[in-house]
């Protein structure tokens, strides 16, 4: 669970990104983030994942209190958390399993619990197949399907995905967008920062919009149609 | 999930990481190599200095003469006087008869050979030579020894001691200096270096710290890179090293102009070169990393 109240956030050269936010997402929710750059989209992002923190206000993530969390828990509070990136932020010398390895032993996980995980979770994602391909060999939505399952293996409360859709083609958007649901469908919480309207209002999910570091609509089956403001 | 200390996982990622990047890992080697190198051949030249001067020191001594007046018993229990005196080495004993034959041997060659065929005994007395433990310590000895009872002069150069204290003491200073100037300077090139690499990586560190890996979990493959690196290192330059102190050893053995210098074999010293080749590789590749691994830390 996500709980934000009155955050505000200002960076160190002055920029006020956040200004007075508050947001609550429950556990097994699915919500867009939506916002036009430098709304305070990606703030809120760092914010969760504790590579800032708030100038005031009160931060909860998945039971941690993010405004005492001391540096040593940080990466305890980000094995709840799965994230993945518009540019998926994979490493290209490993395989698909070499990459979901990496990130199962960097939580300790044991070779008996990454080979019983790993096969599961590229079903999930429909990669079995190419488990022994690198990422160059891979198309722009397999590639994100890879950063899917590993923002998934190591089996998070929350995931988090900024941009998901930014670097592909309505075809392979809309595909990623329904692995998500279904992953949200299994349990897992989920954040998605997007600019796509056309696929948020395919969707009838809660749909949070920020401007100018302001929520200014919060509505669950929502739609993002502010020609104005988007 | 528990954080487990996986040591077989840091070993092959460290390794791993090594043939990966390969040209970085070369040059680290290589700047190891050669700043160990300057640093090996500064302090066998000061330990060879040292050595040399050791020597000097050693031989150097002083002689205390006997009063003839005062009696057999009190000159018999001189000697144990005498080494009593705080920083004598070794107190031997010259009579007379001996210093006489000494000195006649000594000049009493060619055409003044006769000038020196009827000395009596007398003319010489007797004598001690004492050699000193400390030679910085030299000239307060001598004093002491002077202020013996029975002792009723001293030949001694206290300048000659002097000058071995002050190369002695500036040969040490400069090799110190040297050696920590070399020791910091290759902590920061190779820091800079393991950095390089660790920069080509930074994508990779960000992707473990976002996945929940811990700091610890992160620097320990780096760490195992850096040791590696510096034991690599260490063993090339131990191996270099040998070679050209005992190119150099042969060619002043066989110089007819620099004999005076003794050089100290180096097997007499491989063990301890190597041990400290060792400890510095290791204290810089895992100094190095630290350092390199910090700021990517910081995500």
């Amino acid at each position: 669970m996500i709980r934000l109240i009155d955050i505000y956030k200002t960076y160190d050269n002055g920029t006020k990104a956040l200004k007075g936010i508050n947001l609550r997402i429950d556990d097994g929710e699915f919500a867009f983030l939506v916002g036009p750059s430098g709304s305070g989209k990606s703030t809120i992002i760092k914010l969760l994942t504790a590579e800032v923190a708030p100038t005031e206000g009160r931060l909860m993530v998945n039971g941690y209190n993010l405004n005492t969390i001391r540096p040593r828990q940080v990466p305890y509070l980000r094995r709840t958390l799965g994230v993945i990136f518009q540019d998926f932020r994979l490493i290209e010398k490993k395989t698909v399993t070499e990459n979901l390895t990496f990130a199962m032993r960097v939580v300790g996980a044991s070779s008996r619990e990454i080979r019983k995980r790993i096969p599961y979770v590229l079903e999930l994602v429909g990669l079995s197949k190419k488990k022994d391909m690198c990422p160059n060999q891979l198309s722009g939505g397999e590639q994100q399907r890879v950063a899917i399952a590993r923002a998934l293996v190591n089996n998070p409360s929350m995931i988090i995905a900024d941009e998901p859709t930014g670097n592909l083609d309505p075809q392979r958007s809309l595909e990623i967008m329904m692995l998500l649901e279904r992953i949200n469908e299994l349990g897992t919480t989920m954040l998605v920062v997007t600019h796509e309207k056309e696929l948020v209002n395919r969707f009838s999910k809660r749909v949070v919009a920020i401007e100018s570091g302001r929520i200014i609509s919060d509505e669950t089956g929502g739609y993002y149609n502010n020609e104005t403001t988007f | 999930m528990r954080q487990r200390f996986n040591f077989s996982y840091f070993v092959s990622e460290g390794f791993h990481s090594i043939f990966t990047h390969g040209l970085m890992s070369f040059a680290a080697v290589c700047m190891i190599v050669a700043c160990l190198l300057i640093m090996g051949s500064f302090s066998l030249v000061a330990v060879n200095v040292g050595n040399m001067l050791g020597e000097l020191e050693r031989d150097n001594e002083f002689l205390a003469y006997v009063d003839e007046t005062i009696p057999e018993e009190e000159e018999a229990a001189l000697q144990k006087t005498l080494e009593a005196v705080p920083n004598v080495a070794s107190v031997e004993f010259i009579s007379k008869e001996t210093a006489k034959e000494n000195y006649v041997e000594q000049y009493a060659n060619g055409e003044d050979a006769e000038l020196f065929l009827n000395l009596p005994d007398e003319v010489f007395r007797d004598r001690y030579s004492i050699k000193v433990r400390d030679i910085e310590q030299f000239s307060a000895t001598v004093s002491a020894v002077e202020s013996v009872p029975g002792i009723v002069n001293i030949q001694a150069i206290p300048e000659i001691a002097q000058g071995f204290v002050v190369i002695s003491n500036v040969a040490s200073g400069v090799a110190i200096i040297l050696v920590v100037m070399l020791v910091v300077m290759s902590l920061f090139i190779i820091a800079n270096t393991i950095k390089l690499g660790t920069f080509t990586r930074r994508d990779e560190i960000a992707i473990m710290k976002m996945c929940g890996a811990t700091n610890s979990f992160v620097r320990w493959p780096f760490v195992v890179e850096g040791m590696i690196l510096g034991l690599v290192g260490a063993v090339v330059a131990f191996l270099l090293q040998w070679g050209v102190y005992s190119l150099i050893g042969q060619a002043i053995e066989t110089s007819d102009t620099i004999q005076l210098i003794t050089i100290i074999p180096f097997q007499t010293l491989a063990l301890k070169v190597f041990g400290i080749f060792c400890g510095t590789g290791l204290v810089v590749g895992v100094g190095g990393s630290m350092v390199a691994i910090g700021k990517f830390l910081q995500v």
